[in-house]
């Protein structure tokens, strides 16, 4: 069963949207390691066929099995915004938290050893980077509630002819 | 150094070795990357004169100097060897994900040498390099190929250039293709094919460096942003398609293969009705904000199915080119290039030339008989299923496909051999390259760009249609400055040939695309990769440079000044409809306009580059060879 991705915030890509141009992983991994490598990334591009194309990073999901499946209580999970936070002294990348996520959002770095998770940019002002450079705002900092709200309002808006606002009557 | 690697791999075939070649800093600050350093390599490692399916040709990449940067529209990447076609130097670009994958792999360069007597794959990971049998992925389409290699390896980063079935077959407009991007024209496929040389493979683990990131990317993000404003709004909504009524409008639109320049059902294959009817979703290559490729489907009738990336070239080349109203047929005849490995742009002239002679006698019914046409095609102009079937005989070389295959110089040679005819009257090509998408009987700049262009009939080489088109210069008549505008319209389309950048950016940098728009930028962009201390002058000669190092190119290949010409039709056979009607480059046009291009170049006026020029632009070792 996928796991279920809830309360907190996590970065969501729209395949609609999405180019494929791989900007938010340049971006990434240039904020995590100065400098820019698709395989240090921890937002990653999917590119299935020539049309099928999307961005997937860590969704956040409450009672993360990823920290349920680390045999080393390395991992564990922020009860406030849901990062997924690790220990470098007790990871020794093992892999498991890997095979319990089911968006394969996490990856193992080669040369430390040790498992790499977003973190939604937490320690920089002006959040995610990623969803700041994408060029089409395919890229959306969000919980599943709000998106969920905003498919409503944006489907409500599109399928109705209504005036988007109500006109000032003067 | 910063940006670069310092390192040009070297892979023989025949040996199955390979080696590390060391560069100065100077070598590259001399030429960049893209065309301009795939044309040297090319020039340093090719057997002088030899054919272009001899092993002594060699396979030259040349990456990006943006690539795996987030420098936007960066990620491309130049491949040279000498063209099948033209027997001159067959330069091309690519862009995506392969660029970004050989720069983490850190080469700036990779020189294939000799040929393979097995079919085989290269794969390039990192700092090794195998030879992989490659039989298995013999006869997959180009996007498959890619796609079993990466999941052979089970690992998506790996990024792959391919030939597909005609460059197995060396058809000589067969072209290399990666990421559903092609090094598109001259006929790269036919020599990876005369090779055996089914892929090269890219896996590449380790970081890009730049000397000054934070200049870096705060440029990258301003431009970014600029290029989803009105700069590139042509691109990102209609794609390059929206030229089709633009061109017919001014009667430009290459119309039964060249023989008018409206077609009557623009309409319908225009890039409007496509969005209207085909479009699925915009893609971009790697790095590039802008996204340009209209991906395009057909949902239903005998095509369906087929589904490309749909651009204006491609477009006319095999609708109004072939007098063909079906967009339909189309998609399907750009997908089957795409998927086959060819130069859709050369495939369509060839259609169109064969159409033209059928209609004319020369072929009959009967010389079309093959598996799927029992009885042959009957192949006149606007029969969109009969060209389906011909560019499948072309890609398999079955029956007559095996000679048409050859593009239209060779072809045209064989037939009015073979049949007593004058086909060569209607071959559109320019030292053996199929012509572009613009008619250049009434754009008098771009025929002489044309005429003399390094690598034969390309709209890319040469950017001389825009000042025609944009009433920058008469477009009907010859003056003499059109010399000038012709040699700064290619040095400065070289510019962006050799970074590789695409040129669909050039407006975003400050809003104007001229020299003073982009130049200080682009220097300033070099300069936080590399650390180096370029301006506007350095970025302009990269352009000079670039160009006169592929001209030497094809000096030294046996280049003479008659080479410089245009197709009978555009010197002889006015059109008859439409704002272009009545117009020919004479003879003498081009003779004047030739030697006022020279001129301009300060070559001499048999258009030999004299010793000087090349000295002055650092080439001493060229202009001890090929300088007068």
């Amino acid at each position: 069963m996928v796991a279920s991705t809830s309360k907190f915030k996590y970065i969501v890509c729209d395949p609609e949207l999405c180019i494929g141009c791989q900007l938010c992983e340049y971006i990434c991994s240039y904020t995590k390691t100065g400098e820019f490598n698709s395989y240090r990334s921890r937002i990653r591009t999917v590119r299935v066929d020539e049309v099928l194309i999307t961005a997937v990073a860590c969704r956040t999901c409450e009672n993360a099995p990823c920290v349920i499946a680390c045999t080393r209580d390395a991992l564990s999970q922020d009860p406030e915004s849901g990062i997924i936070r690790i220990d470098p002294q007790k990871c020794d990348g093992c892999a498991w938290c890997i095979e319990a996520c089911d968006f394969g959002a996490i990856s193992i770095n080669h040369e430390t050893k040790l498992a790499e998770f977003c973190n939604q940019c937490e320690d920089i002002e002006d959040g995610p980077q990623c969803v700041k450079i994408c060029p089409k705002d395919a890229l959306e900092y969000t919980t599943p509630d709000q998106r969920a709200q905003r498919t409503r309002r944006s489907l409500i808006k599109e399928s109705l002819d209504f005036p988007s606002k109500a006109k000032d009557p003067r | 150094m910063y940006g670069y690697s310092g390192k040009i791999l070297h892979i023989d075939l025949k040996e199955r070795t390979h080696w590390a070649e060391e560069k100065p800093e100077e070598w590259y600050k001399l030429y960049i990357g893209g065309v301009a350093m795939a044309t040297r390599l090319c020039w340093e490692n090719i057997k002088v004169g030899c054919d272009p399916y001899d092993p002594g040709n060699p396979v030259c990449f040349a990456n990006g100097i943006f690539a795996g940067t987030p420098v936007p529209v960066g990620g491309k990447y130049g491949l040279a060897s000498k063209s099948p076609l033209t027997g001159f130097i067959g330069d091309s670009l690519s862009g995506s994900w392969l660029s970004i994958a050989m720069k983490r792999a850190q080469w700036d360069g990779v020189v294939i040498h000799n040929a393979s007597d097995k079919w085989v794959h290269v794969f390039i990971d990192d700092d090794r390099v195998e030879f992989l049998p490659a039989d298995h992925l013999l006869g997959l389409g180009t996007y498959e190929t890619e796609e079993t290699i990466r999941e052979e390896f089970g690992d998506d980063q790996i990024r792959s250039a391919t030939i597909g079935p005609a460059g197995e077959h060396i058809v000589r407009f067969g072209n290399v293709t990666n990421d559903g991007r092609q090094a598109g024209r001259t006929g790269h496929g036919a020599v990876w094919g005369s090779k055996k040389l089914k892929a090269v493979s890219f896996r590449g683990t380790s970081g890009v460096k730049v000397a000054d990131p934070d200049t870096l990317l705060s440029m990258s993000f301003d431009i970014t942003e600029a290029a989803q404003g009105k700069y590139t709004e042509k691109y990102r909504i209609y794609g390059t398609s929206t030229n089709m009524l633009n061109m017919n409008k001014l009667g430009l639109l290459p119309t039964r293969n060249y023989q008018e320049g409206v077609f009557e059902f623009a309409e319908l294959v225009s890039g409007e009705y496509l969005d209207e009817h085909h479009k699925v979703k915009v893609i971009a290559c790697a790095q590039c904000p802008i996204a340009c490729e209209q991906m395009s489907m057909v949902k239903k009738g005998p095509f369906a199915g087929a589904m490309t990336g749909i651009e204006y070239e491609c477009l006319q080349a095999v609708s109004s080119n072939c007098g063909i109203n079906d967009m339909t047929a189309a998609i399907r005849l750009v997908d089957l290039a795409d998927r086959a490995g060819m130069d859709a742009m050369s495939m369509g002239v060839t259609i169109s030339y064969t159409m033209e002679g059928y209609e004319r006698g020369v072929f009959k019914k009967e010389d079309f008989i093959c598996e799927k046409a029992p009885e042959g095609l009957e192949l006149n102009f606007g029969n969109g299923p009969a060209a389906v079937i011909l560019a499948e005989m072309i890609r398999d070389r079955e029956g007559i496909g095996d000679i048409l295959a050859e593009g239209t110089k060779r072809a045209a040679q064989y037939f009015d051999q073979e049949r007593k005819a004058e086909t060569w009257k209607w071959a559109m090509n320019i030292k053996g390259l199929e012509t572009p998408g613009y008619d250049a009987r009434s754009l008098k700049t771009f025929a002489v760009g044309l005429a003399v262009g390094t690598r034969g009939g390309c709209h890319n080489r040469s950017a001389a249609y825009d000042p025609d088109i944009k009433g920058e210069t008469n477009r009907f008549t010859v003056d003499k400055t059109r010399g000038e505008v012709a040699s700064r319209s290619e040095e400065y389309a070289a510019v962006y040939d050799t970074l590789p950048m695409c040129k669909f950016i050039r407006r975003c940098f400050t809003g104007k695309a001229d020299r003073a728009g982009a130049w200080p930028a682009i220097a300033k962009l070099i300069n936080a990769t590399t650390g180096w201390n370029f301006d506007y002058d350095d970025v302009d000669l990269i352009g000079v440079r670039a160009h006169t190092m592929k001209k030497a190119f094809n000096i030294r290949e046996g280049w003479v000044e008659a080479d410089d010409d245009l197709p009978y039709r555009w010197k002889h056979e006015p059109m008859t409809i439409g704002p272009s009607a009545g117009y020919v480059v004479t003879d003498e046009e081009l003779k004047y306009l030739k030697k006022i291009y020279y001129e301009a170049k300060g070559w001499t006026p048999e258009g030999l580059i004299p010793k000087k020029v090349l000295a002055d632009l650092g080439m001493d070792d060229v202009a001890e060879e090929i300088g007068v």
